[in-house]
């Protein structure tokens, strides 16, 4: 049997790759996205073990909701970069410091 | 009864100001002659009034009234009235003031005939009167005040009326920044006796003197000094620089720069006597405290010495009587600081005859010479205006103290009171006023002399000025020949004086009673003056000043090139002009200089005005480094944030 620490363990990893994922690359911003669904997938995990070992069902009702909520935001994510790259030419991350002070 | 008094005394103050306010705002309307119509009717009528209740109040002994008109501002329990005095000292001063200012407004048309500033002047005159009036009458120190800053207003206001000269600008400045000085003292006094009695009525604080006494209140740590003795001091500030005392005695030579007629009224008369009724009027405080009485008699007897023999030395003719003006007031202090009031306002009132006389005669000089006042461009001019020159010299002959001249009796018991005083200082003050009786003479014969004798020093043809001129002259030397004589007995040692009550003198101070007992007429006291020194002191100054001036000019050159340090000194004025000039405003720009370079330019421009600015700037400099654009570092800022606060919470910190 698979304890809930183990579960917790492999979220936590996961997390701690997503932010990884954000800071280190600064290449592609399709990677950030994809960051950023690690950790949502981290958190998600979280959600199922808990609920499992807790033996109620609510942390998986919440996980649907936070994917459909991921999927359009992926969506609308990936529209935006879309958007980015018809006008800046690039989806490097590096190049995309407009708000700079 | 009461109430048509106090119509009367209304009317005498507000008579003035309506002409003051015809001649100013219609005075272009209405024309010339209109303009000294209603304004010399309105004053005239207003000298009548006066002398009506000079009869009821004065001769007739009607007890005094003290009215409230108009309550012109309440703060808390305080009431501000405008509310008239009326007893025998301010009805005393209300006729001096309007006959002297009539006489003025008549000469005035004579003087200032081709000024292009005629209505203003006229209405700058009433209004001086109706402020001088306010003064006078008012029962309360606040509306003395009032009067006392109107008079100080138009003071400056007629200085510097010819305004299109620089040196009539300059000498109005002083007049009103030296008056302001005096004028602190007079508003702290104020607030001391406001603090101590709750009130600002004469008759309240005058009953309540023991509010007053006994109290002292700490100036600096260490120094502690009587409140009646503070604020009597700081009254006699006031009236320091109203009536032109050293060291504030500065402006008075400076205000000669204005017409003669103002001179005459204002800077001789009327306004620099204010200080003196002040002190009169505020006796019952000043009579409990012996070191103000000894400061004021001090003070007094070196303006009387000091100030005198500055009139020696001056070639300004008017300069020469705004000097001999100056000593007067002099003797007038002296009286003051000695007890002796009555003796005071008695040299006030003759004094302010036979100085508007000398200066309304100095005038019709001026205007026949064409505005020449430099006395050695004249000389040889007695057979020329026989008027003027008689008029002269009977104002010279009362200035000196010659029996039976007006000035004789008022300066003669001033001497006789400082001799029989016994204030620490008396007797400094007892030698000051005696060399005065030398000086005097010396000063205004020697301006005699080289004005209408001697050799004739002008080419243009010089004739006797007109009768609107001479009228007022001729009115002003009677009262100078028979107002001392005439006065003196009923003022000063009838068993009811002229002042009655209006002055409060303490038994031990009472000079004047004591004087009054070897009284014997004012006839008696002139035949016998032959017996005083002082009489002969003055005789000496004539024939001195005859000596030096007509026998034996190259003596005193050579006398001047002998002491010429000491001729120095004198001309210099004693360095007081130099001392204010180096001192006073060279050190005021000093200061102001250092304050605008440094704590202007460099603390609040510097440091907090821009210094806040560029701080901003440097600070969105730094921080704005913060802001990189790139999504990872504002994550990492997330999440670093998340962590510190997790770390926050779990360790409990």
């Amino acid at each position: 049997m698979v304890s809930l620490s183990e579960f917790l363990m492999v979220a936590a990893v996961l997390f701690g790759l997503g932010i990884a994922g954000i800071i280190l690359n600064r290449k592609n911003v399709i990677i950030l996205l994809m960051s950023i669904e690690l950790m949502l997938l981290a958190v998600n995990t979280n959600f199922i073990a808990f609920s499992y070992f807790q033996g109620n069902t609510i942390g998986e009702v919440f996980v649907f909701f936070i994917l459909t909520v991921a999927a359009a935001e992926a969506a609308i994510g990936l529209a935006i970069l879309v958007v980015l790259f018809r006008r800046l030419g690039s989806i490097e991350v590096e190049k995309l410091d407009k708000l700079k002070g | 009864m009461e109430n048509h008094f106090v119509l009367l005394a209304v009317l005498i103050v507000v008579l003035p100001l309506l002409g003051s306010l015809v001649a100013g705002f219609l005075g272009k309307v209405i024309g010339r002659s209109a303009t000294h119509c209603v304004t010399i009717s309105l004053v005239g009528l207003s000298f009548l009034l006066s002398c009506y209740l000079f009869n009821a109040f004065v001769l007739n002994a009607t007890p005094l009234i003290d009215t409230d008109l108009y309550t012109w501002a309440i703060s808390g329990d305080f009431h501000f009235n405008v509310a008239f005095l009326i007893d025998r000292l301010s009805v005393t001063m209300a006729t001096i003031v309007s006959f002297v200012s009539l006489m003025v407004h008549i000469y005035t048309i004579g003087y200032m005939a081709e000024d292009p500033g005629y209505q203003r002047f006229f209405s700058y005159v009433s209004l001086f009167t109706f402020a001088m009036l306010t003064l006078v009458f008012a029962d309360n120190f606040l509306l003395l005040f009032f009067g006392w800053e109107g008079v100080g207003l138009v003071s400056y206001l007629l200085i510097g009326f010819w305004f299109n000269r620089e040196s009539a600008v300059f000498g109005s400045l002083k007049a009103f920044l030296v008056n302001r000085i005096g004028d602190i003292g007079f508003m702290l006094a104020m607030a001391a006796i406001f603090t101590y009695s709750h009130d600002l009525n004469y008759k309240f604080v005058f009953a309540h003197v023991d509010l007053l006494l006994n109290k002292s209140i700490i100036l600096f740590p260490g120094l502690s000094v009587s409140v009646i003795t503070l604020t009597c001091v700081l009254l006699f500030i006031g009236a320091m620089g109203k009536s032109a005392q050293v060291p504030l005695h500065v402006w008075l030579p400076e205000s000669m720069e204005g017409p003669t007629p103002i001179s005459a009224l204002i800077h001789a008369a009327t306004m620099v006597t204010a200080g003196i009724y002040l002190v009169a009027r505020m006796s019952p405080l000043f009579e409990y405290s012996q070191p103000a009485l000894s400061l004021v008699l001090v003070i007094g007897a070196t303006t009387c010495l000091f100030m005198g023999l500055l009139a020696v030395f001056h070639f300004d003719i008017k300069r020469v009587i705004a000097y001999s003006t100056l000593s007067q007031l002099g003797y007038m202090v002296v009286a003051l600081g000695v007890s002796a009031y009555d003796a005071a306002i008695f040299h006030l009132i003759t004094h302010a005859f036979f100085k508007a006389l000398l200066f309304l005669a100095a005038g019709s000089v001026i205007i026949a010479l064409h505005h020449e006042q430099d006395m050695r461009k004249m000389g040889g001019l007695a057979p020329f205006m026989p008027i003027t020159y008689g008029t002269f010299l009977i104002g010279a002959l009362a200035l000196s103290a010659i029996p039976p001249f007006a000035g004789f009796y008022s300066k003669d018991i001033i001497i006789e009171a400082v001799k029989a005083a016994h204030l620490p200082g008396a007797s400094y003050a007892y030698f000051c006023v005696m060399a005065g009786a030398f000086i005097t003479p010396l000063y205004i014969f020697r301006a005699l002399f080289m004005t209408f004798h001697g050799p004739k020093n002008t080419e243009s043809s010089v004739s006797e000025s007109p009768w609107v001129v001479l009228i007022p002259l001729i009115g002003l030397a009677i009262p100078s020949i028979v107002a001392g004589g005439m006065l003196i007995g009923p003022m000063l040692f009838a068993p009811h004086t002229l002042l009655g009550n209006s002055i409060f003198v303490l038994p031990e101070h009472n000079m004047l009673f004591n004087l009054g007992q070897h009284f014997e007429g004012a006839k008696i006291m002139a035949l016998e003056a032959g017996r005083t020194l002082t009489f002969w002191l003055a005789m000496a100054g004539i024939v001195a000043a005859w000596f030096f001036n007509m026998e034996y000019p190259q003596f005193a050159e050579s006398l001047k090139q002998r002491f010429s340090w000491l001729y120095n000194l004198m001309v210099k004025k004693y360095g007081f002009d130099d001392f204010n000039q180096l001192v006073i405003v060279h050190g005021t720009r000093r200061i102001g200089e250092f304050l605008y370079s440094i704590s202007d330019l460099k603390i609040i421009d510097g440091i907090f005005v821009n210094g806040s600015g560029r701080f901003i700037q440097w600070f969105a400099n730094v921080s704005r480094r913060m802001q990189t654009g790139y999504v990872y570092h504002y994550a990492f800022a997330m999440i670093g944030g998340v962590v510190v606060l997790l770390v926050w919470i779990y360790l409990g910190l």
